[in-house]
């Protein structure tokens, strides 16, 4: 059986780094010593199968039982590609959030805001053959954390994406355009290059947004792609 | 090309896509019922560079079956959260050993991934099975030279099914975290 072809690995300047000191929990859960570099087997560029029928798609959160939530509604859509722009289908994206007040329905959550009983804030979504996905929501609000003196969260909607090798999974979060508090917010500014944190941003867009109905936010996403390649037979 | 999206923390508050089910392998609707294998429990705890437990954790794992294929028979993926002491648990089979590059074979391991608030992107590792035959020639534990590091990607046998790796983030003990 021939090898399979490794993904490339990042430009360091576009992922932020493990240590990034004015986030201040990154303190003590950072590593010290350097992550070893594996050369990509099976275990890293095959995935999970997230069958639909097993991991049923939840793609509205902003209404339970029919009732809905408060806040601006807002329809989020985008493409999901890899580094040289092929469409990723089948990729399962999580995505959960604060509500529009800024309070996650999550226990530990003890932000002084009012919780939602219409707003859970979690959905599921596949992928279509072109990569796209769409969900509904509302805006969620700011919230405060104790990162630093009057340390407030920039609004943002966090995705976790499963692709087709394990060494593609990834965590990140949509930020929305126009936020004053990004300039401030320790998570977003940890990644060194601009245009990797400006990808971040999500963009309003008229095209996604219904008549009378919700705004419309694009948020493209880019999975790590193959090497040009093959790696080198040992 | 485009550079991949950097990733974000996971935060304090990704229990909002926990399901507790999911640690468990062999479930009732896993499609992993009725898959031939030894069943295990895989656990540990996991510290910081104080050694302080970390209690708002999710570990996720990626395996092959027990017949050393991904996603054939078995479904290998599970996500866990840490509790109040730091400790993960799953329940799954034995994985076999799969190919690894060239002529390679790699002894039986389950890929772990960390992640959790103040992690700016999540930690991979590896749990190996003491005792393995194979591990003495696994193309990743022969790359970690000092035995005592390579011991942070060895689960020992508790009795009963049970497997034990206790992950330390950073300091004595730190675990070998690989760049995947
Ligand atoms: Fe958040």
């Amino acid at each position: 059986m021939s090898d399979p072809i490794p993904y490339r690995r990042p430009d360091p300047a576009t992922q932020p780094p493990l240590d990034s000191p004015a986030y201040g929990s990154t303190h003590k859960r950072h590593p010290k010593q350097p992550l070893l570099r594996i050369p990509h087997t099976l275990t890293e560029t095959s995935a999970p199968r997230f069958d639909a029928s097993r991991y049923p798609a939840h793609a509205d959160m902003s209404q339970v039982n029919g009732k809905g939530a408060l806040g601006e509604r807002i329809i989020v859509a985008g493409r999901i590609t890899d580094e040289d722009g092929r469409p990723q289908r089948g990729v399962m994206v999580e995505v959960w959030q604060a509500n529009a007040s800024g309070r996650y329905h999550h226990p530990r959550d003890q932000h002084d805001a009012p919780l939602d009983p219409n707003f859970e804030g979690r959905a599921r979504i596949f992928t279509d053959d072109q990569g796209n996905y769409s969900f509904v929501s509302v805006k969620p609000g700011a919230y405060p954390w104790r990162n630093h003196w009057n340390a407030w969260r920039p609004i943002h909607i966090h995705f976790g994406l499963h692709g087709a090798g394990f060494a593609q999974r990834m965590i990140t979060q949509m930020y929305f355009p126009g936020d004053p508090l990004l300039d401030l917010d320790p998570i977003f500014l940890s990644t060194p290059d601009k245009a990797a944190r400006d990808r971040l941003i999500s963009k309003f867009d008229l095209e996604i947004t219904k008549p009378e109905w919700a705004l419309g936010y694009r948020f493209d996403m880019v999975l790590r792609g193959r090497e040009a390649t093959p790696f080198e037979k040992a | 090309m485009t550079a991949a999206t950097a990733h974000q923390t996971a935060g304090p508050y990704w229990h909002m896509i926990d399901f507790p089910e999911w640690a468990d392998l062999l479930r009732a609707g896993s499609g992993n019922e009725g898959v031939q294998g030894e069943r295990i429990t895989l656990m540990g705890r996991i510290t910081d560079g104080e050694g302080a437990p970390v209690a708002d954790g999710m570990v996720e794992i990626f395996q092959a079956g027990p017949d050393g294929k991904y996603e054939d028979v078995f479904h290998g993926f599970g996500r866990a959260a840490t509790d109040s002491d730091g400790v993960f648990r799953f329940t799954t089979l034995k994985p076999g050993p799969v190919p690894g590059r060239g002529n390679a074979m790699q002894a039986p391991h389950i890929e772990i991934a960390i992640f959790a608030r103040g992690l700016m992107q999540h930690l991979v590792t590896r749990a190996y099975f003491e005792g393995e035959a194979l591990n003495a020639t696994d193309p990743v534990l022969t790359m970690v030279e000092d035995p005592a590091r390579r011991r942070t990607l060895v689960a020992k046998p508790q009795g009963d099914g049970v497997w034990r790796l206790d992950i330390r983030l950073q300091g004595d003990g730190e675990t070998v975290f690989l760049e995947v």
